[in-house]
């Protein structure tokens, strides 16, 4: 019990900065993985063939492989190509790997909006995308609200295995710090408790907004 | 005003609209009635496009539709609808839900479309629900926004798929009410419904359609009295 208070008095400088990293990760991972979430949602519930395809496939390839290999993939394979900062292999990774997740709770919580909804909008002489952008969405959106949540908090856990890659976050910090001073569990326990108060915090201001958003309507 | 030549459509391997032929003339109120099944709500819904036939000809306004080569959100802009299962947007207050359409298609300003929805609204009697949400409203009254909301693109030709279908008994005068003073004011409309008192006092013309086909169509008084089919007959005697 002293060590581990010793260690999270005495490291957390160390750590709170390494928080940070963790934090700056998750949410620029998380911002442009829900940008191409919504693109690959709106193929998979295309028509197109093509679009629907390529949606599968992306899709399909992510959900079918371990994060840490495509962090890996990314990282080693498309050096070679183009040169990627530590930060933006990583944040570009996480972003791919939550983006396929995020579609398909997009996809879903989409589908789920009565079909009504966008004939009502279409006999009006709305256009498909006028529908979908200020009728289908914003319902869609707020349903899926519980389901963006879940996700974003594994992302934002999911985020420490770009250690593995040599960031030096919360988890990678963690590493470096057990390896100097002997102290693995002690210093693995004090990053948990750091990434569960991010998680904790996380979760108030998620319940905040949904209170917020269900002040309005359920229902038609 | 609408004009259908050798309408066909089906889904799958079923015909569901089989070589029909209809024409409504200008502030005609026509009247289809039929069992479940036998193509009225899909015919309603082919002359505004939401489904799109197989064969056919669909005239609107002395002008033959392709869908391949219009701009199908124009031709809606003129042919509102009003369905069974109201279909309001439930993010948005009843004033915002009529006045939806004539901002963002129409481009009106917002106070201009404000008067207008508050217009509409108290012409079917919910002017004081203009800031509520439609889950606040009893099934009568979101039909009756949605009447008002179809009503503010100022459409040439109303559609009514089964109005009143899901309504409380209570609460279908109070819909029919609105739907009659339309007819008076010389909608042009084309109403499926099983209410047969308001296809009696209203209609112009009743159309009975059964498998795809319309069977036989005529004026109220005398379609009632002597219908000519026997199919016309047994589903007049199952609902009278």
């Amino acid at each position: 019990m002293r060590t581990i208070l010793d260690i999270l008095l005495s490291n957390y400088e160390v750590f709170l900065k390494a928080a940070g990293v963790t934090l700056k990760l998750t949410v620029t991972s998380l911002l442009i993985g829900s940008v191409i979430g919504l693109v690959f949602s709106f193929f998979r519930i295309s028509s197109n063939k093509l679009m629907n395809g390529a949606a599968k496939i992306y899709i399909g390839l992510i959900r079918g492989t371990p994060l840490i290999v495509q962090i890996a993939i990314l990282y080693f394979g498309m050096a070679s190509i183009i040169t990627f900062s530590q930060f933006w292999a990583g944040a570009l990774a996480l972003a791919i790997h939550n983006g396929a997740y995020l579609a398909e709770i997009f996809r879903g919580s989409i589908q789920s909006i009565d079909q009504g909804q966008m004939e009502a909008g279409r006999s009006l002489g709305m256009s498909y995308s006028m529908t979908m952008r200020r009728i289908i969405l914003p319902q869609a959106f707020k349903r899926a609200i519980p389901s963006l949540g879940n996700q974003f908090i594994i992302g934002l856990k999911d985020s420490s295995l770009v250690a593995y890659v040599g960031m030096t976050e919360l988890w990678g910090s963690a590493l470096s710090e057990a390896a100097s001073n002997y102290r693995q569990l002690e210093t693995y326990m004090v990053v948990g408790l750091y990434y569960l108060a991010m998680v904790i915090i996380f979760s108030y201001l998620l319940s905040l907004l949904e209170k917020r958003l269900n002040v309005s309507v359920r229902r038609s | 005003m609408i004009e259908i030549k050798n309408l066909n459509k089906s889904f799958g391997s079923h015909k569901v609209l089989k070589a029909i032929d209809l024409t409504v003339k200008e502030k005609e109120v026509v009247v289809i009635i039929g069992a479940s099944g036998s193509g009225k709500s899909t015919l309603l819904r082919c002359i505004n496009f939401l489904e799109l036939y197989d064969q056919g000809e669909i005239h609107l306004q002395g002008q033959n539709i392709e869908p391949a080569k219009t701009n199908l959100n124009k031709i809606r802009e003129e042919v509102g609808m009003v369905f069974q299962h109201f279909n309001l947007f439930p993010h948005k207050t009843v004033l915002e839900n009529v006045m939806e359409a004539p901002i963002h298609v129409k481009g009106l300003d917002k106070a201009e479309a404000k008067k207008k929805a508050l217009a509409l609204l108290e012409k079917v009697g919910l002017k004081e629900k203009s800031a509520v949400y439609p889950d606040m409203l009893s099934g009568g009254q979101k039909q009756r926004v949605a009447i008002a909301r179809a009503l503010a693109m100022e459409p040439r030709i109303m559609l009514f798929d089964e109005p009143t279908s899901a309504l409380d008994p209570e609460l279908v005068g109070e819909v029919l009410q609105v739907m009659k003073q339309l007819a008076n004011e010389g909608m042009t409309m084309v109403v499926v419904t099983h209410e047969m008192g308001f296809a009696r006092e209203v209609a112009d013309r009743v159309v009975f359609m059964c498998d795809g086909n319309i069977l036989e169509e005529g004026h109220p008084a005398e379609f009632f009295k002597n219908p000519k089919h026997e199919k016309t007959k047994q589903f007049l005697s199952c609902i009278l």
